[in-house]
């Protein structure tokens, strides 16, 4: 009986690690892409962070201000790097390997959530580099064991959530051109309405109501939380955890209700 | 007759206005090789990809290894083996890897898994170059890894779509002298589209020639030949049912795909 009902979960999650072990074994293949990643969040935190740090433009109450925008630069890295992460599918699309995954009697939902825990793994070099380049302003950092396997969750958490994200949008517009398009479009305004760099109470109203909406602001909140040494939190750190996990589980199911469209 | 490995029933697909496959009707038999010819935009792939569960009919049906393709696409899916047009293994994994991948995804035993993936290499002959990148295969390397990864898990019915195209002929006839191994050996139907007559000719029991989206004719070559009057060629036969030549006819998109498919495969 019970055995009968796990071997569906079992099965799922078996395949789910299928897809990502394959997923990052590509990676041994080509590191460069690692590394031009890393200059990202070094322009943002070395340029833009100490740019607004010396001004004190920004009030960011009794946290200077490196430190406020350290966790915020580690959620956008992992952002505009999962982003992006759809034209994977959609260049596979153009070969003929989704059509072969489908084919296979693996679940849809294994497929999709497979190739979004592996964005996750993708991204945990950004929080290497934010860690080194946070260390070298002096931001006060939380070394606490749990704190760090927290930032570690949170970010393959949220790599997750917007590379499924992405995987809709491949699923949908199915070229490189327009998801290109789309992809650009939507960057700016999820990383600019949210707390990543500047505080929510400095918005104006209809801002706030927006920067609640998306799932970035909770994602910020729970490393600023976590990666800080004082744990300065806004939501709490099981709410921002909740809404990251719904609302991958929810992109998970569309993803997977989407993803034969790929096919055709 | 052998008993029928794949029954297709009124299978209709439209796009909008466009009648892809109209009520196409057909029967194959277990350990057939079988090839679906046509002009492009007859309806071969569409038909193939609803046949692999890739696509719903619109109206139809149709049962694969006795599952039904509308009702039980899992099963269906876990008794075929397909090879689209297109390059389907990763360049960025090696040849063993994308085998790997594939025994997990089919739930082959844990145990057996290193057996039947070195079998299956040293069946399409790629032992050799087993660990290397597959970017660096060849054409010929790249589609007889692609058979070896669909066949596996030893599917009761192969699908594939222009299995040859952009082949050089010696690349081509090794692709066929594994193919016709593996329906010897595994008892595997071949369910194939193809542009190339000659390799209808030569590899399959039966053929069926689609027109517009409708089965045309259907018998043996000699049938086929025979049933224009003494004389005739395939060639003829093509030309009868499709009104054109293979090769007529060919849209923008399919020659860049063709050409891009054959750029990749070397």
């Amino acid at each position: 009986m019970t055995t009968t009902f796990l071997r569906p979960v079992t099965g799922f999650i078996g395949k789910t690690f299928v897809i990502t072990e394959f997923e990052l074994r590509k990676l041994r293949h080509d590191f460069t892409e690692l590394v031009t990643r890393a200059l990202q969040p070094a322009l943002w935190l070395l340029i833009f962070g100490q740019v607004f740090a010396r001004s004190g433009a920004m009030h960011t109450g009794n946290i200077p201000y490196l430190d406020f925008i350290a966790p915020g630069i580690l959620a956008q890295s992992v952002l505009f790097v999962a982003i992006f992460y759809g034209i994977n599918v959609i260049w596979e699309r153009d070969l003929g390997i989704v059509q072969k995954f489908l084919v296979s009697p693996t679940p849809r939902a294994a497929l999709v959530l497979g190739k979004g825990f592996s964005a996750g793994f993708r991204t945990l070099s950004q929080a290497v580099i934010v860690y080194g380049l946070s260390l070298l302003l002096g931001v006060k950092l939380n070394w606490n064991p749990l704190a760090l396997l927290n930032v570690l969750l949170i970010v393959i958490l949220a790599a997750t959530l917007f590379s499924t994200f992405s995987l809709i949008i491949a699923c949908i517009v199915k070229t490189r051109e327009r998801f290109m398009g789309v992809g650009q479009v939507l960057t700016m305004p999820l990383f600019f309405a949210s707390n990543a760099i500047y505080p929510t109470n400095i918005m104006p109203g209809w801002l706030q109501t927006v920067s609640h909406l998306n799932p970035l602001t909770y994602v910020v909140d729970a490393l600023r939380t976590s990666m800080l040494s004082g744990s300065p939190t806004t939501f709490g750190l099981s709410i921002d955890y909740a809404v990251i996990l719904v609302t991958t589980g929810i992109l998970v199911i569309i993803g997977a209700r989407l993803y034969s469209r790929l096919a055709t | 007759m052998r008993e029928p490995v794949l029954e297709i029933k009124s299978l209709t697909r439209r796009f909008g206005p466009f009648t892809a496959v109209d009520t196409l009707t057909l029967s194959v038999s277990a350990g057939e090789v079988f090839a679906l010819l046509g002009a492009n935009g007859a309806g071969k792939t569409t038909t193939i990809k609803m046949l692999t569960t890739l696509l719903p009919p619109t109206t139809g049906e149709a049962s694969v290894a006795g599952f039904s393709i509308t009702t039980q696409a899992v099963d269906v899916r876990r008794a075929i083996g397909y090879v689209p047009q297109a390059v389907s293994v990763d360049g960025s994994l090696t040849g063993y890897e994308n085998l790997l991948i594939f025994a997990k995804l089919y739930d082959l035993p844990h145990r057996e898994q290193p057996a039947r993936i070195a079998e299956a290499l040293e069946f399409m002959n790629l032992t050799a170059d087993a660990k290397r990148l597959v970017a660096e295969y060849s054409g010929g390397m790249v589609r007889r890894l692609e058979i070896a990864q669909s066949t596996l898990h030893r599917p009761k019915v192969l699908f594939l779509d222009e299995p040859t195209v952009g082949l050089d002929p010696i690349a081509r006839d090794a692709v066929w002298k594994h193919l016709i191994d593996m329906r010897t050996n595994y008892g595997t139907t071949l369910f194939f589209t193809t542009h190339y007559l000659e390799e209808a000719e030569s590899h399959c029991d039966r053929i069926a020639i689609m027109h517009q989206g409708k089965l045309d004719a259907l018998g043996t070559c000699k049938e086929l030949e025979g049933s224009l009057g003494p004389g005739h060629t395939l060639n003829d036969v093509f030309v009868h049912y499709a009104g054109s030549t293979p090769d007529a006819g060919n849209s923008f998109r399919s020659v860049s795909a063709d050409r891009a498919t054959a750029q990749r495969m070397g």
